[in-house]
């Protein structure tokens, strides 16, 4: 067995992983990321769409290498075709770009090897090295070879898996409502806008979750659906529910496929507290998914930045390792604990309405000027249209 | 006894993650069920977004 020695060794190399990399390796720390995959960002998972904000939330350069193309707004369609709109820059954190994640995510490891960090490719941490209460580092193979990565802070970047934050004791296993199940064809043949995102909602559509079109272009989209897994008493529903949405569309008709991805996110509340001693879990692994949207890049990567700060400082002896984790855990809370905690609410309302209920819903948002989507707007506007549905949401305010 | 169909499987990481026993594990290409652990609990068949998990020898 090897053994090697470093300040921060980060587990996953996905968006999240690679932004405590980048800004703790900028911070002057000794940094190892571990991706078990032999390429960073392949197989792409669910969903490519992110809001334009994540340039300046972790000093990004617009590419064109993966940017794929730029929307002005999403809509949001009723079973029953009534819709609205949202501009970009309020319709959350999936709307914006369409990129290309496995460019993405192999561009955000790159910018982390830039600043220095270390990076092993096909490595399986296997276990942790848990040693006087603390998390020392983890046990991984790479090629056949076991490794003993001693580290000071160990960093939980795993993705929805959890398997290390779970491991570790973090509570960030998930309850069948707070999951939802995926799979995404991308479609070459479409007739798309590829100005809008499009959102289809409703149990008939997608039981808990919804259908998405997601544009690269006027003949390119990714087309797919999220359901809640309470809904999903079988194997195979999402897949069962996207062929019926495909088949009942003439602008896919004839489409072809060019890529299947699979893939599940958390629509729960992050667990009270993501660090141990030594430890410190970040993104999908975290559970700081939008649980409304489904969209985990922009939360992952912004954690990710606001640990590997604190890491940074932590080595430069301005923090001792638990003021670092304290700091972090109080960083990325700030940025973004109050957005998830309404937004789980709202999910929460949204799995009990019925198709009718959405429907009025969508019609009374939809009859609503739109210049700012506040939640007292939409009350105001549902309690005009439909004062039955608008006690269903008395209590969110 | 849970099998997952290889053949089946994007390696998306759905069952992993649902497993209250972290009994399954990813390993790039395949996912590993530790039998050991797993209790037949089946929330990992209703979740593989593709129907690539069944359960063999046990009434439904």
């Amino acid at each position: 067995m090897k053994t090697l020695k470093y300040d921060v060794v980060v587990v996953g190399g996905g968006p999240a992983g690679s932004s405590v990399a980048r800004y703790a390796a900028r911070g002057g720390a000794k940094v190892l990321m571990l991706e078990k995959r032999q390429e960073v960002g392949s197989p792409v998972r669910c969903g490519e769409g992110v809001s334009k904000k994540i340039l300046q939330k972790i000093e990004l350069e617009p590419l064109e290498s993966w940017i794929a193309n730029e929307v002005a707004g999403a809509k949001i369609i009723s079973p029953s075709g009534s819709e609205f709109e949202l501009s970009e820059d309020l319709a959350g954190n999936e709307t914006g770009y369409i990129i290309r994640r496995d460019i993405f995510d192999k561009h955000l490891a790159k910018l982390a090897a830039v600043e220095g960090a270390d990076i092993m490719v096909k490595t399986t941490a296997t276990s942790l090295i848990k040693e006087d209460g603390k998390i020392k580092g983890v046990l991984a193979r790479h090629l056949g070879e076991e490794y003993r990565i001693e580290a000071t802070v160990t960093v939980a970047a795993d993705g929805f898996e959890a398997r290390l934050s779970r491991e570790a004791g973090l509570k960030t296993s998930l309850k069948l409502r707070d999951v939802d199940i995926c799979i995404q064809y991308e479609m070459v043949g479409v007739k798309a806008d590829p100005l809008y995102t499009e959102f289809y909602v409703g149990q008939g559509y997608a039981p808990g979750g919804y259908v998405w079109i997601f544009p690269k272009s006027e003949r390119v989209a990714n087309v797919g659906i999220g359901v809640n897994l309470m809904f999903s008493e079988r194997g195979a529903t999402p897949r069962r529910y996207l062929e019926k949405f495909i088949a009942s569309r003439e602008d896919l008709k004839g489409a072809k496929i060019v890529e299947i991805n699979g893939g599940a996110v958390s629509v729960s509340m992050p667990p009270e507290s993501v660090t141990l001693p030594g430890f410190a879990a970040v993104g999908d692994s975290a559970r700081m998914i939008d649980p409304l949207t489904g969209g985990g890049v922009v939360n992952g990567a912004v954690a990710g930045r606001v640990l590997g700060e604190a890491l940074g400082r932590m080595v430069q002896g301005k923090l001792s390792p638990e003021e670092a984790l304290a700091e972090y855990e109080k960083g990325w809370r700030k940025k973004m604990e109050v957005q998830l905690a309404r937004n789980y609410l709202a999910k929460e309302k949204l799995l009990e309405l019925t198709d009718e209920e959405m429907n009025d819903l969508i019609e009374a948002v939809g009859s609503i000027k739109l210049e700012g989507l506040s939640t007292a707007a939409i009350l105001k506007a549902v309690k005009e249209a439909k004062p039955s549905l608008a006690e269903k949401f008395s209590d969110f305010l | 006894m849970i099998r997952v169909d290889k053949e089946k499987c994007l390696w998306c990481g759905t069952c992993v993650g649902v497993c209250p026993t972290l009994a399954l594990t990813l390993k790039e290409t395949y996912v590993e069920v530790d039998h050991e652990r797993c209790t037949l609990c089946g929330i990992c068949v209703r979740a593989c977004p593709v129907g690539a998990i069944t359960m063999e020898g046990v009434e439904k």
